[in-house]
């Protein structure tokens, strides 16, 4: 068997206190794979620190896209380079290394192309988000479960695995803003086969999260409007 | 001393307002400063504004089928829905601007990478 090549998409936006841990914590993985820190126009140093690093990629945006443009970015790139697999890897050091493996599994052996790491399906798995959040992910995973007839139990997770198939696929149609939620849909209605594997994650060690205060209400009110939006627009791939 | 509303003023004033209206719109697409693709619906609304200067039953009409006792408040509204459609159009503009934007950033990003690799293959050369 050939063996695949596999890209680990890091989006990082003000990083740089979190992103060089990161990629020292990929790197002691006993996979093979190649790693790009799409530099979503951080006016900090992360470019930089991730560039010394000398283990990854860089890719630096010129002006900041917000977490979709930047992952879509590292589909455009895996896409170019004719990667096989890619997996969304978090550069704000809550996914773990160690649960990579899990995530890559179910696609190496096709039978996914679509592979979700979800903090849900195990009982006292690690850091699980606050109280408002979970209300939030739970809404998530009610209108999504009905709309595309599968239960996925965290919408929100950004540790993801994707096949060739749905590289190429996303590197034309991710969605922007704050994608996890609507890619669930966009991917389940375009006959994408996902799968959730349980994992474990950990809480942030620096830097800001992207949703916070009023910024959540919003967040929730246009995710959902995505969501339904995404679920009334035609098929983009036809069988 | 009570002057009676001249209608004829009105309707000068109404009149030249909208040729007025519609002669900027033509110089500004002729001086290349607004795209004709931009400029449909200011001149679809400029030549109703002309209409309805030039045949003032017309307002008239419209506020009888409209049910507006009020005929000028039937003119707000049209400048009012006027104003909606000409906003919403912006909208629909900037949306596929940023669309654009955001491919143009994505591309850019990725070709200062390749530059940046050739350049580093060219210094181990």
């Amino acid at each position: 068997m050939i063996p695949m090549k596999i890209l680990s998409i890091i989006p990082a936006y003000n990083e740089s206190a979190n992103i060089e841990n990161v990629l020292k914590d990929l790197y002691n993985q006993n996979i093979e794979f190649d790693v790009l820190v799409v530099n979503d126009g951080s006016v900090d140093k992360t470019g930089e620190v991730a560039e010394a690093s000398g283990k990854a990629y860089v890719v630096n945006l010129p002006c900041n896209l917000g977490i979709g443009g930047g992952v879509q970015t590292g589909f455009k790139f895996a896409k170019q380079k004719n990667y096989d697999i890619a997996f969304q890897f978090d550069g704000d050091g809550q996914h773990k290394a160690s649960e990579i493996k899990i995530i890559l599994e179910p696609i190496i052996k096709n039978q996914a192309d679509v592979v979700i790491g979800s903090r849900f399906l195990m009982k006292n798995s690690g850091f699980q988000s606050t109280f408002s959040r979970r209300i939030g992910i739970k809404i998530f995973e009610m209108v999504n479960s009905i709309l595309i007839k599968q239960k996925i139990t965290d919408n929100t997770s950004g540790l993801r695995a994707y096949n060739k198939k749905a590289i190429g696929f996303l590197s034309d149609f991710y969605p922007l803003d704050y994608p996890e939620p609507e890619a669930v849909i966009l991917l389940g209605k375009n006959g994408f086969r996902i799968v959730e594997v349980p994992v474990m994650m950990q809480e942030r060690k620096g830097g800001r999260s992207s949703i916070s205060g009023f910024g959540s209400v919003y967040y929730m009110i246009k995710v959902l409007l995505a969501i339904f939006v995404n679920y009334l627009r035609p098929r983009i791939v036809k069988e | 001393m009570e002057e009676p509303v001249n209608i004829a003023r009105m309707t000068y004033i109404a009149l030249l307002g909208s040729v007025f209206l519609l002669l900027f719109i033509f110089e500004l697409i002729r001086k290349n400063k607004l795209k004709e693709r931009y400029s449909l619906l200011w001149l679809f609304f400029g030549i109703i504004f002309l209409f309805l200067s030039l045949y003032r039953d017309g307002l008239e009409i419209m506020s009888n089928i409209i049910g507006v006792d009020y005929p000028p408040a039937a003119l707000f509204l049209a400048l009012i829905i006027a104003m909606f459609f000409i906003l919403l159009h912006y909208s629909i503009v900037v949306s596929e601007l940023s669309e654009k934007n955001t491919t143009v950033i994505q591309e850019l990003g990725l070709l200062k990478f390749e530059l940046k690799e050739l350049k580093k293959q060219i210094k181990q050369m």
